[in-house]
């Protein structure tokens, strides 16, 4: 999970000054000196590391924490805020060329992701009705051309590729003459990676860059990079003015430091992030929400935006009839596990919860994505009268669903039982709303993780 | 003698070749870590906050892990209460005995890979997307064919796209067989088939290549152990070794893959990939100290006979080149702004 350690550690700092009513210089101190350690682990440069600190403690200690009812909150709120602005304020977005095409390059190290980001960044630019081209320019690292064509097929983007013997300036002049032809507003150079000491290799990408001047120079960094990243980082920025970062692999459990180096050492923003396996799995990068999530407090609001754009509002509601009048059937329980699906893989969904980082055992709490297809499966293996009225469901219905899903009856078993326990949860629960009329409230025990 | 200038001296002993690779490979700068930790002891009058400060960033800057570092600072401060010691000067001798006690490998450390004498011996490549599994393969495999072994490669990568069509390009290259499955089959059927291949085909060593994964993704590594097992139950006693492929830069998180991966197939020895860059794979150190996983090999550069067996007096001296001449070059800005 990205910047866990970070989390709980700023939590176990903070955790011990709250429990005072005024906050000294020492304590101040202390809690510095843990965020030091904290950033460190973190991968994050020590350079980087002490300006942070040494900012912090300035503005702490500036804000008269002694006189503040709540300074632990205080100091919090201060470190909040400048992780908030060293990882690039708020969100940026990517340049637009004021004459189409778009000329996007990629750069980076070997294996930092070049060639899977591009295809990720094309398909999102497809999702805004934009039409992208991507540009096979690695002609290095064998068979670096067809990942990116494949890619391309996938997502049903055109590449644009030369072979391997042609040099990449060329390739890159020619894509643009084609992109200008066809009329494809977004050009996406993916380029081979890299060492940033190759003086060769990183004069060719000049020359790239000389010949098409691109709108974005976009740095594609691995998010478990080290404290190297600031030499890269500083390395590719003086060679070629980049515009913006891509951090990588941030599904990972790395924390990511490398994110605040990178930022601090060549003041570009990071402006995607790149969470999964998938092809659609690039996110645009949310530093406040980043910082939010580095202290512990969740990533609340991009749980939220990705409920509300893959929820349908109707059906919801519907379904919410249902349930207040318990006539919730295996139908709705199929498309409920669907919505949450279309979220993304669970295990990301938890991550965002605020506090569970905190939760012991939540932490190592997997979802198993296998499971919910074997429920599924069982599900559809239902006849339609089967999902409406689960008490017909008998010995032999349920051998039969078995042997339909490829499970066993112990399996069937489970979920029906589950099933009718979630039915009498949701009576109670109706019963206890008095039919709805008296909107939610929290459920007691429900605390902030401050 | 300081420990230093012994390892030096051995270390210049060294045969020519293998010394210049390293060179060229790992100093990208002329001073090394020996000169930076001494030029410290020197320009420090005291030993007191900064000097550790000082220590701890050069440590920490080559990546060696925070942890590891934390702990040898503080035994470093008990030694100095002890001893009472006030100059860094006096520090030099307990600051050299820590540092052969973390760097250096212990009796368990063995950077040789141990395959048996008659055949098929299997290999097996596991890492984390990106870190140069499939390239470090290829090397191997030349090196294997100099050598005069008949070498198989499997292409267990069935996920990424052109991966397979990567390692056919090495085995052309290198002149070796691939044993290959369509894109998107089970990585377990092609290890299956490479094996019984082997097997038929007498090869001396198979060289398995698999998808890159990041570690806490949960049906992947079981994915993995199941390629594991599935070569365990062909060929007793394989995979004979399983490497572990990591990158240069990366920071902390080599500890979590080292952990994880060595959980689901039992690492016995690391790759350090990309270490011709200004990378110092510092981790390594800390990966030793936690789980005791000897390095194997390095790569060093582009060219397919760039792969080196790891040598460690050799990397401790390059490990920690450069922040010296950086922080003179600040000094001196310094003083110039003044």
């Amino acid at each position: 999970m990205a910047f866990e350690g970070l989390s709980s550690r700023l939590q176990n700092v903070f955790g011990k000054l709250k429990g005072k009513g005024k906050v000294s210089e020492e304590d101040v101190n202390e809690a510095m000196r843990e965020v030091r350690l904290a950033l460190l682990e973190a991968d994050v440069n020590f350079k980087v590391v002490k300006e942070f600190v040494s900012k912090v403690k300035e503005k702490a200690i500036g804000q008269e924490l002694e006189k503040s009812f709540t300074p632990g909150m205080t100091v919090i709120d201060i470190v909040n805020k400048e992780l908030t602005e060293l990882m690039g304020g708020s969100q940026s977005k990517l340049a637009k060329a004021n004459k189409p095409p778009t000329v996007i390059m990629m750069v980076g190290l070997q294996g930092a992701g070049k060639t899977t980001t591009s295809g990720k960044l094309a398909k999102l630019l497809q999702k805004q009705n934009h039409k992208p081209l991507l540009v096979a320019a690695d002609i290095y690292r064998p068979a670096a051309i067809k990942q990116l064509q494949v890619l391309g097929e996938q997502i049903k983007v055109p590449v644009f590729a030369l072979g391997d013997q042609a040099s990449p300036v060329d390739i890159a002049k020619q894509a643009l003459a084609h992109a200008k032809e066809e009329h494809l507003d977004y050009v996406i150079i993916d380029t081979a990676g890299r060492l940033h000491i190759d003086e060769a290799l990183m004069d060719e990408l000049r020359q790239v860059h000389e010949a098409v001047s691109p709108d974005e120079v976009l740095l594609v960094v691995d998010a478990m990079t080290g404290q190297d990243a600031v030499n890269v980082a500083d390395s590719f920025h003086q060679q070629l003015s980049l515009t913006g970062v891509v951090l990588t692999k941030l599904d990972g459990d790395t924390r990511g430091g490398a994110a605040l180096s990178v930022k601090a050492v060549t003041g570009c923003p990071i402006k995607f992030a790149a969470m999964g396996e998938k092809i659609d799995s690039l996110e645009p990068f949310h530093p406040e929400r980043m910082a939010s999530r580095i202290l512990g407090m969740g990533d609340m609001l991009s749980l939220i935006e990705k409920a509300q754009s893959n929820i349908d509002s109707e059906k919801a509601a519907e379904l919410e009839r249902k349930m207040r009048r318990a006539e919730f059937s295996f139908e709705d329980f199929l498309e409920q596990m669907e919505q949450v699906r279309k979220m993304g893989p669970l295990d990301q969904i938890v991550d965002m919860l605020p506090g569970m980082g905190k939760v012991k055992g939540m932490k190592d709490l997997k979802v198993d994505e296998k499971q919910m297809g074997r429920v599924e499966a069982i599900i559809r293996s239902m006849t339609h009268e089967e999902k409406q009225r689960p008490e017909m469901l008998n010995a032999s219905r349920r051998k039969r669903i078995a042997a339909g899903s490829g499970t066993t009856i112990q399996d069937v078993n489970k979920l029906i039982k589950q099933f009718e326990d979630m039915r009498k949860m949701m009576k109670q629960f109706s019963s206890m709303m008095g039919g709805g009329k008296k909107k939610g409230k929290m459920p007691k025990g429900f605390k902030f993780p401050f | 003698m300081s420990f230093f200038k012994k390892l030096k001296e051995r270390i210049s002993t060294k045969t020519e070749e293998v010394t210049t690779k390293f060179k060229e490979g790992l100093t990208k700068t002329s001073t090394a870590f020996v000169e930076k930790v001494e030029d410290l002891i020197s320009r420090r009058k005291k030993i007191d906050e900064e000097f550790y400060e000082e220590l701890e960033e050069i440590l920490i800057s080559s990546d060696v892990g925070v942890n590891t570092v934390m702990t040898m600072i503080d035994d470093l401060r008990k030694e100095v209460r002890v001893r009472k010691l006030e100059e860094p000067a006096d520090l030099q001798p307990v600051l050299s005995e820590k540092l052969v006690e973390m760097l250096s490998g212990d009796a368990g450390n063995d950077s040789k890979l141990h395959l048996p004498d008659s055949g098929p011996a299997v290999v097996l490549f596991v890492g984390v997307n990106g870190v140069g599994k499939t390239t470090t393969i290829g090397k191997l495999a030349h090196r294997f064919k100099q050598e005069g072994k008949k070498v198989l490669l499997a292409a267990g990568d069935t996920f990424r796209a052109g991966a397979i069509e990567q390692l056919e390009v090495w085995g052309e290259r290198v002149g070796v067989d691939v044993i290959k499955h369509q894109a998107g089959s089970d990585p377990a059927a092609v290890m299956f088939d490479a094996v019984q291949a082997a097997k038929t085909r007498g090869v001396d060593v198979l060289l398995c290549d698999t998808a890159g994964r990041l570690q806490n993704k949960v049906n992947l590594m079981e994915e993995l152990n199941k390629i594991y097992r599935v070569i365990g139950r062909e060929i007793p006693n394989a995979p004979h070794e399983v490497l572990l492929v990591l990158d240069a830069t990366t920071g902390q998180n080599a500890l979590s893959q080292a952990k994880l991966f060595g959980e689901k197939t039992g690492v016995s020895g690391l790759v350090l990939t990309k270490l011709d860059g200004t990378a110092k794979g510092g981790i390594v150190v800390a990966i030793r100290q936690e789980m005791n996983i000897p390095v194997k090999f390095v790569g060093l550069g582009e060219k397919m006979d760039d792969l080196q067996e790891f040598d460690s007096e050799q990397f401790v001296h390059a490990l920690f080149a450069g922040l010296i001449r950086e922080r003179e070059a600040e000094e001196e800005q310094d003083q110039a702004e003044v």
